[in-house]
Order: C-alpha cells, then sequence, then structure tokens
C-alpha cells in the first residue's frame, strides 16, 4: 500500500495530467461525422508516434559503447519515425481528396 | 536539467495536439486540424533534441539514422498507398507505435540502476507499458493480415476466450513476480515479451475480417496508453497528454463505429461477426434473376432518377472512376444521379468517402444514409455495386441474424434493384443476403470495372 500512496504522491501532477487528458480526449472529438472517421483515426494513429520522443530520450542518455540500447532505440527511432511521418502523409493525402472535391 | 524556456515550449506543443485533434473532427478544419497536430510533433522532437539533459552522450548519428530509415520508409508508404488500402495501411503504421513502446520498455529495464526497488510503480509503469506496447505491435500486424487476407477467419484456436483468459492470468503473475523480486532477473522480462506478443496475437485472431476496423481503432487507442505509459517512465508532459488523447479519443471513436454497426465492443472482442452460426432463415425463396448489361443500360438511361450504392466491392475492382464516367454519362442524358453512402461502407467509415472523393465525385452528390433513405421511394433505380450487407434487409427482419438492427441502406423502397457482384457469394461478414431474391432485384454478375465500362458502351450505343 505504502508504495502505491508514494508513488501516487510522487507522481501527483502528472496524475492530475493524465486524468484530465482523458476527458479532454473524450471532449476534443465528441461530435465527429462517419465521413471523418478514417482520416481521424490515421491522424490520432500519426500522434500516437510521439513515443518518438521516449526513444530519443534514450538514445541520448545512452553510453556510446552500450550497443544494447543504441541499436535498439535505433530501431526504435526508426519505426516511430515510420509511424510520425507515414501516418500525418496519409492522412495529409486523404484530406487533400476530400479539400479537391469540394472545389468542383 | 529544468529548463523553463522548453518546458513552456513542451506546453505549446500539446496545445498543438490538442487544437489539432480538434480540427481534425470537423471537414471545413481537418486538413488544418493534421498539419497542426504535426507540426506539434515535429516542436516537441526538437525539443527533445536539444534538451540540456546534462552531459548526455547524445549520439545525434544512431538518432539520424534512424529518423532518416523510418522517414524515407514512412514517406514511400504514404504516398504510394492505393487509398483502399488505407485500413492496412493505419495498422502497419499503428504495429510500429506498439513496436517503439515496447522496445523503451525493454531496455528500460535492462538500465534501471542497481538496487531499484522493484515493488514500485515506475516498475509497474514499464511492465504495463511492455504489455500494451507488444499487444498493440502484435495485434496490429495479425489485423492487417487478416485485411490483406493472407490470414482467413477460418483459422481458429479452441475456446479462444478461456485460452485469453488463462494467458492474461498467466501475463499478471509473471509482472507480480518480477515485481517481487530484489534483483532483476532478465529471464522474466523476456518470457513477459513473449506472452504479451502472444496476447496480441489471440487477442484479435478470433474476431472477424470485417470487425478489423473496431479493432484497429481499438489497439490504436493501446499505442496511445502506451506512449502515456512511457511518458510516465521519463515524467514527460508530451507523451502523457498525447498518449492519453489518443487513447480516449480512440476508444471513444471505437465505441462511435461499434455504434454506427448498432454492436456493443465486447460483442465484436467476443468474435460476433463470423463466430456466430448463421441463421440465414428468410422467408423469401432462394430464386434470383440475371440481368443483362443491355437491359441495365437502357434501364439506367430512360430513368428519371438513380442512385449508385457504393461498397467495398467497388474499391476492390478500382472502379471507382468508372463508375464517375457511368454517372457523368447519365447526368447528360438527363438523369439524376446520386451515391447512397452508408457510415460504414468500404472496409472502414468514411472509407468510401474517401475513394469517391478520390475520383473526382462533387460532394453534392453523396448522401448520407439517412438522407438516402428519404429519397430511395421517389428513385427508379438503385445501382449496387460491390456493396452487400449495408444493403442487407436481414438487418430488420431476420432477428436472428448476426447484423440484426444495423441501420442499412433500404434500397428495397426504390422501383428497381441492380445488384452489381461477381458472385452469389456473401458479403465480407459471411451472411447471406435475402436482398438478391428480391421481386424487385436482378443480379448483374462481373467484375464491377468490367462490367461499368460495359454498361457505358451500352448506353453509348443504346
Amino acid at each position: 500500500m505504502d508504495v502505491i500512496l508514494n508513488f501516487i504522491s510522487e507522481n501527483i501532477v502528472m496524475i492530475y495530467i493524465l486524468v484530465l487528458a482523458i476527458f479532454l480526449g473524450m471532449e476534443v472529438i465528441s461530435n465527429v461525422p462517419a465521413v471523418l472517421h478514417t482520416p481521424l483515426m490515421s491522424g490520432a494513429n500519426a500522434v500516437s508516434g510521439v513515443v518518438i520522443i521516449g526513444a530519443i530520450w534514450l538514445i541520448r542518455n545512452a553510453e556510446p559503447d552500450n550497443y544494447f540500447v543504441l541499436i535498439i532505440g535505433f530501431f526504435g527511432i526508426a519505426m516511430a519515425t515510420i509511424n510520425v511521418i507515414g501516418g500525418f502523409a496519409v492522412t495529409n493525402r486523404m484530406l487533400e481528396m476530400f479539400k479537391k472535391k469540394k472545389k468542383n | 536539467m529544468e529548463n523553463p524556456t522548453l518546458d513552456f515550449l513542451y506546453l505549446i506543443a500539446i496545445v498543438l495536439f490538442i487544437v489539432g485533434l480538434k480540427g481534425l473532427s470537423h471537414p471545413e478544419s481537418a486538413r488544418r486540424g493534421n498539419l497542426l497536430a504535426a507540426a506539434g510533433m515535429i516542436l516537441g522532437i526538437i525539443i527533445t533534441l536539444f534538451y540540456p539533459f546534462g552531459n548526455t552522450p547524445n549520439n545525434y548519428g544512431w538518432i539520424a539514422a534512424g529518423a532518416a530509415v523510418g522517414g524515407i520508409i514512412g514517406y514511400l508508404a504514404a504516398i504510394k498507398v492505393k487509398m483502399t488500402k488505407m485500413p492496412e495501411m493505419v495498422s502497419i503504421f499503428n504495429g510500429f507505435g506498439g513496436a517503439c513502446t515496447m522496445l523503451i520498455a525493454i531496455t528500460e529495464f535492462k538500465t534501471l540502476p542497481p538496487g531499484t526497488e522493484f515493488m514500485s510503480g515506475q516498475v509497474l509503469t514499464i511492465i504495463f507499458s511492455l504489455f500494451i506496447g507488444s499487444v498493440a505491435f502484435s495485434g496490429s500486424f495479425v489485423a492487417f493480415g487478416k485485411l490483406d487476407g493472407f490470414l482467413r477467419d477460418s483459422i481458429k484456436l479452441p475456446a479462444p476466450q478461456l485460452f485469453n483468459g488463462i494467458l492474461l492470468l498467466g501475463i499478471i503473475v509473471i509482472s507480480g513476480y518480477i515485481m517481487s523480486m530484489d534483483e532483476l532477473n532478465y529471464t522474466y522480462v523476456l518470457i513477459l515479451l513473449l506472452l504479451s506478443i502472444l496476447y496480441g496475437i489471440t487477442f484479435v485472431l478470433p474476431i472477424g475480417g470485417g470487425d478489423m476496423p473496431v479493432v484497429i481503432s481499438l489497439l490504436n487507442s493501446f499505442t496511445g496508453l502506451g506512449a502515456a505509459g512511457a511518458g510516465l517512465i521519463y515524467g514527460n508532459q508530451v507523451m502523457i497528454v498525447g498518449g492519453i488523447l489518443v487513447g480516449a479519443s480512440g476508444t471513444f471513436l471505437t465505441i462511435l463505429m461499434c455504434e454506427a454497426m448498432n454492436r456493443s465492443l465486447i460483442n465484436v472482442i467476443i468474435g460476433g461477426l463470423g463466430a456466430t452460426t448463421l441463421s440465414g432463415d428468410s422467408s423469401r425463396e432462394k430464386v434470383y434473376r440475371e440481368a443483362t448489361h443491355g437491359d441495365t443500360a437502357i434501364l439506367l438511361k430512360y430513368s428519371q432518377k438513380v442512385m449508385i450504392v457504393p461498397g467495398y466491392g467497388l474499391a476492390v475492382a478500382q472502379a471507382q472512376h468508372a463508375c464517375q464516367d457511368l454517372e457523368s454519362m447519365l447526368e447528360k442524358e438527363g438523369v439524376q444521379v446520386y451515391y447512397g453512402i452508408h457510415p460504414v461502407a468500404g472496409r472502414m467509415p468514411g472509407h468510401m468517402n474517401v475513394l469517391l472523393a478520390e475520383a473526382d465525385v462533387p460532394y453534392e452528390k453523396l448522401l448520407e444514409m439517412d438522407d438516402s433513405n428519404g429519397e430511395l421511394p421517389t428513385t427508379d433505380v438503385v445501382l449496387v455495386i460491390g456493396a452487400n450487407d449495408v444493403v442487407n434487409p436481414a438487418a430488420k427482419e431476420d432477428e436472428g441474424s448476426p447484423i440484426y438492427g444495423m441501420p442499412i441502406i433500404d434500397v428495397e423502397m426504390a422501383k428497381n434493384v441492380i445488384v452489381m457482384k461477381r458472385s452469389m457469394r456473401t458479403g465480407y461478414a459471411g451472411i447471406d443476403n435475402p436482398l438478391f431474391y428480391g421481386e424487385k432485384t436482378k443480379m448483374l454478375f462481373g467484375d464491377a470495372k468490367d462490367s461499368l465500362n460495359k454498361l457505358k458502351a451500352e448506353i453509348t450505343n443504346a
């Protein structure tokens, strides 16, 4: 029990942020029309690539001869970058088509 | 270690994520929303690259190499992928995001300083990230396999729910054991990793292929939660807020998608579609009538109002452009043409809108389901192209049907129905469609693109 209480009191600000973000996340997309489900899913998927920040942190703090961390970090960054760049680019491509259509 | 300016810039990145997602949920602002979210991501990455952690080795070469490899692959995939393959693409991207979380958690175990207390929130967070990242990773790739068709629904585990229950229990036991250790035994971390990856596979495998979009949306929210977990490890607010935003909005979107099919999330996960035995009890006699291209062309040409109801079959045949051609030919003949778009037409909600937009179909011609049903009583001909489940009357008349209660485009309200289809095979949900045996229905067999081109030729000659 003590362990849990300690963790909560040490991270109380983070936990506040976390709980508020849950409500924000649901609120932000509450009125999305079905037309946008696919682009929204793809855009949100790109945002989840934010884990790349963790991978950067990991590599920056690794000893230059710690190849275990460096190699894993390399793959982590590569895969997260695919998620981020690919996700935003493909979402943009989809949404551009909607724009083109409206002009006609 | 602390830098107020950079910490403040992190806050701006968070705000950009929020405004971006908000923008993405409205048609007028969607594109700007996506770009704002991307700007938030770039800002977050740049800050992290140069944040003064102290005297760190930095290893920028490794970072640049990873980003270059991933950036090129991601960009090429995004510009090359066919719009019909969008669900597959999203599931792969999501799998990679999950894999990154998984890798971070693995290394975090390795780099825990000696003497770390294992019964701690920190270790629990790492375990959580490892589990959720692995599930998102392996689950997304199974979902991809199912969408792509190389993993068939017929691959079944005996008693999958029991198996998954036991597996989940095993994962909890191993996690508890790791936390009770005085000194880290890495073997148990690897066992946890393997069990988590296995769970991702067996979690998705029993779910029917037709439900994969829902599953991808759910796994997407898992990846978000994993990123938030990794954010807790590093105490990084951008990761926490970004991850939770995706986690919460993804869960919400998953529920919205289930509602569009009138099903519950639990029902989807337990494998309602495809897993149930099909009743197929329809009062209708199973006799269908076949149409020829010539008849259909004349019928279309001398109609007042025609509605096209497209489905995934149209996309598979790459027939959206041929469809648009036919539409403009008919318009020249003075026929009013509309498209009736079911919210889950295609393989993902909203997928069909993207595909038709690609073929330059004007926005005003796309009617949503309720508007379509309003127009149908005054419509002369409905052309169902490669759609099946979304026009299946079993959804309203057969209580035993797995799709009972799903709102449909009720094409039988129109005077004539022409169903363009390759064969009498069932749709993605694997359910027989009584529409095909209806009094107003005629079947026009063949590949959608071929058939549309033949129709175009016949209309010119007629």
